[in-house]
């Protein structure tokens, strides 16, 4: 009996001791307050920085809709709860105006706020980790030179015991290997550049990459994620992109929004390429460079062969299309049972006169929409979302524009018309849940507008 | 023979179900209010109501349309006697070359039943999606607030009596 007791006394001081060096390891001291009103910068220094903004797209996490850039507010919904991304403006009072600068690399490096809080993971830390000394240097003069906004920040609604922020000091053990980015010799400098900022500062694995069930992003990276309810597709081998990704598609794609083997950016990747365009070219190449190698070494022939056959594979279901009622319809074989089903007459009424090859959009014309990623993914998601929403220019910007459907068509009338447009336009298998993906997502879309 | 509800009247179309309401509405019906501009659900002159939401008559086939409640500018009132949305733009003069005022008129309307106070910012993001090339777009913001006042004021008496 006494050696079981002295056997969970034993457990009970392990437990004890191995919490207490958890505590201490996780403890942060408060970094004084730094006065750093009138501090000032070298314009040349506050120019880089608002590049390096610019490529980690921070304004779009820390700003609320018609909110002042960088005063914060911004809802970022996670699996955990919402969190609301903080004022980083220089207010000393709600924004960071009281940090220094060995507290802001702090944050970047190790995602602990200036009074040594620890930060949740939404900040993407264990990106920013990996910046240089100069490029968090310069981000800070970036920050420190915006117009200081005081405006309180949103207390963050996660689900207990989750609100715990030691939670966040657990998962960095577990999850957070600090270091800058560490070149490869064997690749080019321009590669590189792409992969120091693919990886580090623009945090594109953040979406791109799955999360495991703790939200940390696993092995398999660009591998495919989630982004704002939105599918953030595989940019690796498993892309659903009938044509290959190649760096001058990828390059297009970031500076204009649209690449024409692939289509225009929607959802969240709106705000991005909006971002991308303070950036210089030489760095969007050097992304492009590093992305387009992500997908694994490539023979040339075969990416041929398969462009070749995506391209031919889109302009044959283009010509099976009977796009306008006064042309009769394929009359045998599965084109014909196609052609008879109640979402080929959705897709002739609706969707033809812009989809359809030869369609009278004069400008900002669609691509083919059997080289269109949402239509070839494993899952219905972003193009049922796109047909509830349609694609609208963020305020202010140009861009195509797509109506949204939600109030003209029914929740069954989505699923059959996005049935229809996956059979005729992708090689793929039939997605067996459109009904219920259009039911949830349109659930979660709030009404056009109600009362205040 | 496809059977749609239009401003509460049950019409018999025979036309082919992918056609467009659009076109079922001023070629079968002679209701030519909604206008034809683009075509592509760019522009908004076509914009009739379709169970209470503004939608683009020109991209909606007729197929989907059975059994619900469409409405257009021939449901809001006639020239003897225009409903309040209409008598608003009248008073506001809210129109130069009226293309685009059917389609206008429509999504107001469809505006003010959702919402009947609308803030100028709600006006102005509703009504984006319709545009007016003659430059009236200050004299529609006023016709939509004003249309809304009157509606509000022509409700305050009912609600009284229901208390």
């Amino acid at each position: 009996m006494l050696m079981v007791w002295r056997l969970l006394a034993a457990v009970v001081v392990v437990i004890l001791v191995g919490f207490g060096a958890f505590y201490a390891w996780a403890w942060n001291s408060e970094i004084p307050p730094a006065n750093s009103s009138g501090a000032s910068f070298d314009p040349g220094i506050i120019a880089k920085g608002a590049k390096l903004a610019a490529i980690g797209d921070c304004a779009v996490c820390h700003t609320r809709a018609g909110g002042k850039p960088y005063a914060g507010g911004f809802p970022l919904e996670t699996p955990f709860g919402t969190i609301y991304g903080p004022n980083i403006t220089p207010d000393p009072q709600t924004g960071i105006g009281l940090w220094s600068e060995a507290a802001f690399r702090r944050a970047m490096r190790s995602g602990v706020d200036r009074e040594g809080n620890h930060l949740y993971p939404a900040f993407p830390y264990d990106h920013f980790t990996k910046a240089t000394d100069s490029d968090i240097s310069a981000l800070y003069a970036f920050l420190m030179t915006r117009e200081p906004i005081p405006q309180a920040n949103r207390p963050l609604a996660l689900t207990p015991p989750l609100n715990w922020r030691l939670f966040a000091a657990g998962w960095k053990l577990l999850f957070l290997t600090r270091g800058v980015y560490q070149p490869d010799p064997k690749q080019s400098p321009e590669w590189n550049r792409g992969a120091y900022l693919v990886t580090g500062l623009a945090h594109c694995g953040a979406c791109h990459t799955p999360r495991d069930t703790f939200g940390a992003e696993t092995d398999d990276h660009f591998g495919g994620g989630m982004a704002e309810g939105w599918l953030a597709p595989a940019l690796n081998a498993s892309s659903p992109a009938p044509v290959p990704w190649n760096a001058d598609q990828i390059y297009a794609y970031l500076r204009n929004g649209f690449a024409d083997q692939h289509g225009f950016a929607a959802g969240p990747m709106q705000p991005v390429v909006h971002s991308l365009r303070n950036v210089q070219d030489s760095d969007l190449h050097a992304i492009a460079t590093y992305i387009s190698a992500v997908s694994g070494p490539q023979n040339p022939a075969e990416v041929d062969r398969r462009t070749k056959a995506a391209l031919e594979f889109a302009r044959s279901r283009d010509m099976t299309v009977s796009p306008k009622p006064s042309v009769e319809p394929a009359t045998t074989g599965s084109a014909a049972t196609r052609q008879a089903s109640p979402g080929a007459a959705i897709f002739a009424g609706a969707c033809a006169s812009c989809h359809h090859s030869g369609g009278a959009l004069p400008i900002s014309r669609p691509i083919s929409l059997g080289l269109s990623t949402p239509v070839n993914e494993p899952d219905p998601t972003n193009l049922i979302r796109i047909v509830l929403g349609g694609i609208h220019p963020l305020p202010g910007d140009r861009g195509p524009i797509m109506p949204g459907f939600a109030g003209a068509l029914t929740d069954r009338q989505i699923a059959s018309l996005v049935s229809y447009v996956r059979s005729q336009f992708s090689g793929q298998p039939a997605w067996p849940d459109a009904d219920d993906v259009v039911t949830k997502l349109r659930q979660s879309t709030p009404p056009p507008m109600e009362a205040p | 023979m496809i059977v749609l509800n239009i401003n509460g009247n049950p019409q018999q179309v025979d036309a082919d179900p992918r056609t467009p309401l659009l076109y079922v509405l001023r070629n079968d019906l002679k209701l030519n209010a909604a206008k034809f501009g683009c075509g592509l659900g760019q522009c908004g002159a076509c914009t009739v109501l379709v169970d209470h939401e503004p939608v683009f008559s020109c991209l909606l086939p007729i197929s989907v349309l059975e059994g619900r409640y469409i409405r257009t500018v021939e449901g809001l009132g006639s020239a003897d006697k225009p409903g309040p949305v209409q008598r608003a733009f009248i008073e506001e003069q809210a129109a130069q070359c009226g293309y685009c005022s059917a389609g206008m008129m429509m999504r107001a309307q469809g505006l003010l039943e959702h919402n009947a106070s609308p803030t100028d910012a709600q006006i102005r993001d509703y009504m984006a999606t319709n545009l007016c090339r003659c430059g009236t777009q200050m004299r529609i913001l006023r016709a939509v607030r004003r249309a809304a006042q009157a509606m509000t004021a022509s409700l305050e008496p009912v609600q009284e009596a229901s208390k």
